[in-house]
């Protein structure tokens, strides 16, 4: 059972708050929820939705389907009418205007009259939550915690009265499986679980330009800096957010910075300072529509091959992209421990579909997270003088917390020596390029190869290939295919630079596969192309700003292939 | 005791004989041993240019960045190692060019650090073209017809823009100058000393004589408190230049309130991350 209810209007009208407190009470009802959000770059007007999907089940997918739209406009609806099943309703504001037409059942009700009435106008949602809570036939002691919890005295009061009188208005039409009651579960977007993954890393240093839709993550440490210690500062640009976070670094501390395709562009050169000045620094790039501004508040999958080129010359650089919002966390804190493991940059390539999206996440671990500063060094004790970039084996160089007594630390963005001073002979350069670069084949052995799903690939009849938060989707599209009975395997990467070894290279050589990029040109594919798989059978794309759903993939995928079974 | 000899290393030096960076050199030495500060407690980031290789030519920890970057980096150098003294040093087209958003934010910010701008209105290391503040009409392999943009004025800039400390000094006049670097890092915030300073090679105009023509100490009763002097003074340029501090003023530094951390501390952030799962609830 998946059943999924849109909020739509305009900007202003408080579609994220309606969507967060039906989701918080769905989830405390012991349901996963999946929340995604579809809006606009202005502050008023225009249109934007968001969806509360629940099921007993997990889910990490939007849907082209609506069980329940909430109208708060003529306009959501002549948009979102045709996403209504036979058995969906539209829930309207009566004295605001009448659905027209067939088609799905409607259902109308006063809310901003009735929330004028009980003396507070902004209640007019929480009205007809308490509507829709009666149509699925759950029980309101969730909802009135989550309120109690938000609001006191008389607007809770006014709230609750307004729930309650909605409630009374309704009568159950679904019939929905109760939810698990699972407990200890968490709904957190992909923003807030980098946030708190850098948080729970150690980071006590961030600096970002404000820039969509990485700015949650700026909001949610900033929220939590005073408490941990976190220094979060508002940079004048992306060129000083990046250099900043450097400084920052240099000192010995844990630093990032974030942004979105435009301000990463902006960061480039300070991407390559990392890169010569050996300084370990993290960096998300959650992706939007490019190029330039693009699509501000929309996703895409376009900066793969950016990232991994970004910047002049050659250095060893890590790039992550997690598969969901759980990975979120736990790879902020692995981009932090590989940064400073390696000594070099560290980006995690996020997008708008996972920033904003909130999952349910069972408990994050405390033991699962550790700390491991690499070669970071307090005091210096072998001989004197301290060099920054002694030669080693393994091309990792001690590095020393400046201020130790009787030792400096330079670090140069010119080629330089073992101790850091600007050279510029032929021998040197070599050494410290062969340095520097060494230790991208050790990186490469501890990348994780893609997660596999499916059936014993030799029996696969195809093998999806996605990376980043498609997981979800994909994931999704390939099991309801197999109850369609398509045979389909699914690789999703994960780790995408330097790209891990694994038996996919064999698989894909061998079996007919589909590539699913949220992009034009399939630019993981390039990669993959790169490494001798030859080009896939079918690639399915889009590049229209928004994410893949389940049931698009599936769609696709039968007109693509045909039916089978 | 620190001795300005604790601060010399062997790199040889790659500026041309007589250049203003010599004497520059020579007396930031003489003011950290002055301040009693040791080579292991104080930071140089620069960028790029001839100024920018300050950190190579001293023993003192140093972060040589790219062109026009340095105070961001020394900024959150200053915030988060609070132990350690920060000073910002490169050139006018380093700082007041393609750092130029940088420098006009650390006004705002008044980040707690020493920005020493060797000032000799011309580019070196690309070798003569003009720089932000060239004067006009100054002929270059670029601006073949003379300089048409106005010079920048730096001190009127960093006044309007709220600097709590603004200085000038002389790179010819090295107990001025040696006196203003110690008052500059002594100073609680955003420190800003410009350094007049000849380039022997490209600038024929502003000359060491030119300078040493032109400039004089601002009166000992000058009001160092009062902003509308500092701007009246910031514009004399010319026949005379005045030299000294022009303004300075205490005020909130850029994260006062952020802890000092140990090096213990840098190193090791787990402590504070133990409280972590109460965060969480906001998620439930």
């Amino acid at each position: 059972m998946m059943f999924n209810i849109r909020v739509g209007g305009e900007a202003g009208q408080g579609m994220n708050t309606i969507g967060t407190l039906l989701a918080k009470s769905l989830l405390r009802l012991g349901y996963h929820v999946f929340t995604s959000k579809d809006y606009m770059s202005r502050i008023r007007g225009g249109h934007n939705y968001s969806d509360v999907r629940f099921s007993p089940e997990p889910q990490q997918s939007g849907t082209e389907k609506v069980d329940i739209l909430l109208a708060l406009n003529e306009e959501t609806w002549e948009i979102h009418r045709n996403t209504l099943g036979d058995e969906g309703i539209v829930v309207f504001d009566q004295d605001d205007f009448s659905p027209e037409g067939q088609g799905p059942k409607k259902k109308g009700i006063s809310l901003k009259k009735k929330a004028e009435e009980i003396g507070d106008r902004r209640i007019g949602g929480v009205i007809a939550l308490g509507l829709i809570h009666k149509m699925l036939g759950l029980d309101l002691k969730q909802f009135k915690k989550v309120l109690e919890e938000k609001f006191s005295g008389e607007i809770l009061e006014k709230n609750l009265q307004g729930l309650d009188w909605g409630y009374a208005e309704g009568e159950p039409i679904f019939s929905v499986s109760e939810g698990k009651g699972l407990k200890g579960t968490k709904l957190i977007s992909g923003n807030d679980a980098i946030g708190l993954g850098a948080l729970v890393g150690g980071v006590q240093f961030y600096s970002a330009y404000p820039m969509t839709p990485s700015t949650g993550v700026l909001n949610f440490l900033a929220s939590q800096g005073e408490r941990f210690n976190i220094l979060v500062e508002q940079a004048e640009d992306e060129i000083a957010a990046i250099n900043m976070a450097l400084g920052a670094s240099f000192g010995g501390v844990r630093a990032m910075t974030g942004t979105s395709g435009g301000g990463f562009s902006l960061m480039v050169e300070g991407v390559g300072l990392a890169g010569i000045t050996e300084t370990p620094l993290v960096i998300l790039n959650a992706q939007r529509p490019g190029p330039a501004t693009g699509l501000p508040t929309r996703t895409e999958q376009g900066d793969l091959g950016f990232v991994i080129h970004a910047a002049q010359g050659e250095f060893p650089r890590i790039v992550l992209a997690p598969r969901g919002v759980s990975e979120a966390f736990y790879q902020t804190i692995r981009a932090l421990n590989l940064a400073d493991r390696y000594q070099l940059p560290v980006i995690i390539l996020s997008d708008q579909f996972l920033g904003d999206s909130e999952q349910t996440v069972m408990e994050f671990d405390p033991e699962k997270v550790k700390i491991d500063r690499g070669k970071l060094i307090k005091t210096h004790e072998e001989e004197t003088p301290y060099l920054r970039y002694k030669f080693t084996e393994d091309g990792i160089s001690p590095r020393l917390i400046p201020g130790e007594k009787g030792e400096v630390v330079l670090a140069d963005s010119d080629e330089h020596n073992q101790a850091g001073n600007i050279i510029e002979d032929s021998e040197t350069r070599s050494k410290m390029v062969e340095k520097r670069m060494k230790r991208m084949e050790t990186i490469k052995e501890e990348m994780e190869p893609p997660l596999y799903e499916g059936p014993d690939p030799q029996n696969a009849d195809f093998i999806l290939v996605s990376w980043g938060a498609n997981y979800g989707p994909v994931e999704e599209g390939r099991k309801a295919l197999e109850e369609d009975g398509f045979k389909l395997g699914h690789y999703s990467f994960q780790d995408i630079w330097p790209l891990p070894g694994g038996n996919w290279e064999k698989t894909l050589q061998t079996k007919p596969w589909i590539l699913i990029e949220n992009n034009y040109s399939g630019q993981l594919g390039s990669l993959l192309k790169q490494n001798g798989t030859g080009s896939p059978e079918v690639f399915i794309r889009k590049y229209d700003g928004r994410p893949f759903t389940g049931d698009e993939i599936k769609r696709r995928i039968k007109e693509e292939v045909g039916p089978r079974g | 005791m620190v001795e300005k000899k604790e601060f010399q290393n062997n790199e040889e030096i790659a500026w041309c004989p007589g250049c203003g960076n010599f004497s520059i050199h020579a007396t930031l030495q003489g003011a950290l041993a002055d301040l009693d500060l040791e080579p292991h407690q104080v930071v140089i980031s620069s960028g790029i240019g001839q100024a920018a290789k300050m950190p190579h030519y001293l023993k003192i920890n140093g972060f040589n960045g790219l062109h026009g970057r340095a105070l961001p980096v020394g900024t959150a150098l200053a915030a988060v190692r609070k132990d350690l003294k920060v000073i910002v040093e490169s050139g006018d087209g380093d700082i007041y060019g393609e750092g130029g958003n940088h420098f006009l934010h650390a006004f705002r910010r008044n980040p707690d650090l020493a920005l020493f701008v060797h000032n000799n209105q011309v580019y070196g290391l690309t070798k003569g073209q003009a720089s932000p503040t060239s004067e006009l009409g100054m002929k270059t392999g670029v601006q073949v017809k003379g300089v048409s943009n106005l010079p920048l004025n730096p001190l009127l800039v960093a006044l309007a823009g709220g600097a709590s400390f603004v200085a000038r000094s002389f790179a010819g006049d090295r107990k001025h100058l040696q006196e203003m670097m110690k008052e500059a890092i002594q100073h609680k915030g955003f420190a800003f000393l410009d350094i007049l300073q000849p380039c022997v090679t490209f600038n024929k105009i502003n000359t060491f004589k030119w300078y040493k023509d032109r400039v004089y100490y601002l009166e000992e009763d000058h009001e160092k408190g009062n902003w509308e002097q500092a701007v009246r003074r910031a514009q004399e340029w010319g026949d005379r230049i005045p030299l000294g501090i022009f303004f300075r003023q205490e005020r909130n530094v850029f994260a006062g309130d952020f802890p000092e951390l140990s090096r213990e501390e840098v190193f090791d952030p787990r402590e504070r991350i133990y409280c972590w799962p109460e965060v969480l609830e906001n998620f439930k």
